[in-house]
């Protein structure tokens, strides 16, 4: 797809929660690779494990949560293994993280000008006053009008989409190669969310940072994502292009999901129904996750789990598409 | 909607509900003792503004906005968890709040309020987690009926769980025990306990997945069909409301700025907030494209601006909508629409930028 190495490359991720009633798996041999300059969307429904894949990357999953088996490297370096502080120096510098809340990620009583100055002092060589330029040049350039003002204002003064854009200029401050946004703009208004999106595309293909996008949000992946994974009980089970996912899905679970949007151009009397909802951690069931809500499921799929097989121009882990039917 | 079931086109006699100049006001002024030590003047946050609506029988009306547009304060008008400040709320001619309510017959308003009932946004809060499913879908029946016989309760209780695609077995459960669609249909169930012909959805699917989602919406219209039941469905999502109304207000800042039907409203919006709004809906079928970016926020609702609310943030505005509020007027192409441009023939051709 690529010719460029990757920037990150997730190999057979394994994170899990040991409980009293024994070890759950939520996020299950996940494996994909982003590109310099690329936008990875990961989506799901609820519990899929798109957000622990992210923490994960990062180094934030909360205990008991741990990565139980799998690398991540980012640009050569092994990153999953590294003591606290190593990975301290790589938040913020190498690795960005947006948040779907602007005022969890914001600290309610300093400036957000401090915020960002401490960000930038913590990761570049700047003196205070060449870090505060860079402050107002960074807020300026996520659109915050009269940013020289507004540098000193604290973040309860600022609306939700305003945070939203001091938290990316934050995300941005270090310069970092890869940003993970959780759900960006999942708490905005429709009209706000629209200015969020742009700004990060814009943000991403001038800098060419890398976006791993983590969204419910089929529309927000649609117009912003350049490959989408579709994950399912903590596994990915399509990864692809986003128009091919979008319109010509393989794997069933994808079909139902997409069927399953309402839109605002075709008028349809029902919506694709997926009956049912996602298996509990504790009660995955045997072969693939999703065979007991398939439309399509036979024998193979109830006692053998698909890997990622090739399917039309996506890959899909799905025993339809195995080359080979047993 | 040509695959949807022919509704009653609106005619007269078939009002369920309306809406007439109907405002809610909250004061939010700081403490008397500020107030006087301070001076500081009192701070009314007007909500609703004066809305005027009709809901007719068999229908689901869509009423979609942004965060604090007042979508929800209407809903809580016209169940009664709020009073109106002004104006008036009638139900099949009876009037249920505001000016002349307490002339109204009494038990016109109490039938009015049996055959009207709520669906809450969040599952999770609307139920309590201490009682059993069924003993959450019979309360209504107990509180509104009085004394009926258990046996007859229990059975009622069952055929709602099934109704809306539970077991009656699961009547014995505790919501923890469900998840969210599922709580959603435990909340549908009480809803309709009682037979209501109204039911008023706020929010009703948005704190679900989308799979879950559908499945809500589906069941919500398989039960219009079969009960022959008037929704009024409030919503932030475009498309939800796209998919489940016949026909569409789009608030801002506490006024309806334009009603119309959906097909009319979602292909030739006649409001530049409503195109604004379209603009910006992510789309599966924008892959690639970027959809063009609104500029600006809503106003403080504290300190709207005068005239038009929506003008610093409108494309067309003039001197005419910085100082006159538009009403709503009937326009060309059906519907009606708040706005000098539209009334004045301002309004520019709209590129339909969807492919």
């Amino acid at each position: 797809m690529s010719p460029k190495p990757p920037l990150l490359a997730v190999e057979n991720l394994r994170v899990e929660f040991p409980t009293r009633r024994g070890t759950l798996v939520a996020v299950h041999d996940v494996s994909f690779a982003i590109a310099p300059g690329e936008v990875l969307g990961v989506v799901g429904e609820s519990g899929a494990g798109k957000s622990l894949t992210g923490s994960a990357i990062i180094g934030l999953l909360d205990p008991p949560g741990r990565i139980a088996a799998g690398t991540v490297v980012l640009d050569g370096k092994r990153i999953d293994n590294l003591p606290y502080e190593a990975m301290r120096r790589i938040r913020g510098r190498e690795i960005g993280a947006i948040f779907q809340d602007p005022l969890t990620s914001l600290n309610p009583l300093y400036t957000v000008g401090r915020q960002i100055v401490e960000t930038i002092r913590t990761h570049l060589d700047m003196s205070e006053a060449e870090a505060r330029a860079r402050a107002v040049a960074l807020l300026e350039e996520v659109g915050i009008p009269a940013a020289a003002r507004r540098i000193d204002h604290y973040p309860h003064q600022f609306s939700g989409g305003m945070r939203q854009r001091v938290v990316i200029a934050l995300a941005l401050a270090a310069k970092p190669r890869l940003i993970i946004a959780d759900e960006p703009t999942t708490a905005l208004d429709v009209s706000i969310q629209a200015q969020i999106i742009q700004l990060l595309k814009r943000l991403c293909q001038d800098h060419g940072t890398a976006v791993l996008l983590v969204t419910h949000d089929m529309g927000v992946i649609a117009e912003t994502a350049d490959r989408v994974a579709v994950m399912y009980a903590g596994r990915i089970v399509e990864i692809g292009p986003v128009a091919d996912v979008i319109h010509r899905p393989q794997h069933p679970y994808t079909v139902g999901l997409m069927g399953s949007i309402p839109s605002i151009v075709d008028e349809r009397e029902r919506l694709t129904q997926i009956d049912g909802s996602m298996p509990r951690l504790t009660a995955v069931p045997p072969g693939c996750p999703f065979n007991p809500r398939c439309p399509r499921a036979f024998d193979r799929c109830r006692s053998e789990r698909p890997e990622l097989l090739p399917a039309g121009a996506t890959e899909a882990a799905c025993w339809l598409h195995a080359m080979v039917p047993a | 909607m040509t695959a949807r079931s022919p509704k009653p086109a609106g005619g007269k006699g078939d009002d369920l509900l309306q809406l007439a100049d109907v405002a809610r006001y909250f004061d939010v002024s700081p403490p008397w003792l500020n107030r006087v030590l301070e001076r500081k003047p009192r701070v009314l946050l007007k909500a609703v503004d004066g809305v005027s609506l009709t809901i007719y029988r068999g229908e689901t009306l869509g009423l979609v906005g942004e965060s604090g547009c007042g979508k929800s304060t209407v809903a809580r008008l016209i169940v009664g968890l709020y009073a109106p400040t002004r104006g008036t709320i009638r139900y099949e001619g009876a009037v249920l709040a505001g000016e002349g309510a307490a002339a109204a017959d009494a038990g016109a308003q109490r039938r009015a309020r049996r055959s009207m009932q709520m669906i809450f946004q969040d599952p999770y809060a609307s139920l309590n987690p201490r009682w059993r499913v069924e003993d959450i879908v019979a309360e209504p029946i107990r509180v509104q009926e009085g004394d009926v016989a258990k046996a007859a309760v229990d059975a009622r209780v069952g055929a709602l769980l099934e109704q809306v695609g539970l077991a009656p077995a699961d009547g014995i459960k505790y919501p923890h025990q469900f998840s969210g669609g599922q709580r959603q249909r435990i909340s549908i169930a009480r809803a309709l306990a009682v037979n209501p012909e109204f039911l008023v959805c706020d929010e009703p699917t948005s704190a679900l997945d989308v799979s879950v989602q559908a499945q809500v919406l589906n069941l919500m219209r398989e039960l219009q069909q079969r009960l022959g039941l008037t929704y009024l469905f409030i919503s932030h999502n475009l498309a939800v409301v796209h998919h489940i109304a016949d026909r569409v207000g789009v608030m801002y800042l506490g006024r309806v700025v334009e009603l119309a039907p959906t097909r009319r409203l979602f292909t030739q919006p006649q409001h530049p907030y409503t195109r604004m709004l379209l603009d910006a809906v992510p789309d599966l079928s924008l892959t690639g494209k970027s959809r063009t970016a609104v500029a600006g926020e809503v106003p403080n609702p504290l300190d709207p601006p005068p005239g038009c609310a929506f003008h610093p943030r409108c494309p067309l505005a003039n001197d005419r909508c910085r100082s006159e509020v538009p009403q709503l007027r009937a326009v060309a192409v059906g519907g009606e629409a708040a706005c000098h441009a539209a009334e004045e023939g301002r309004l520019p051709e709209r590129v339909v930028a969807l492919a």
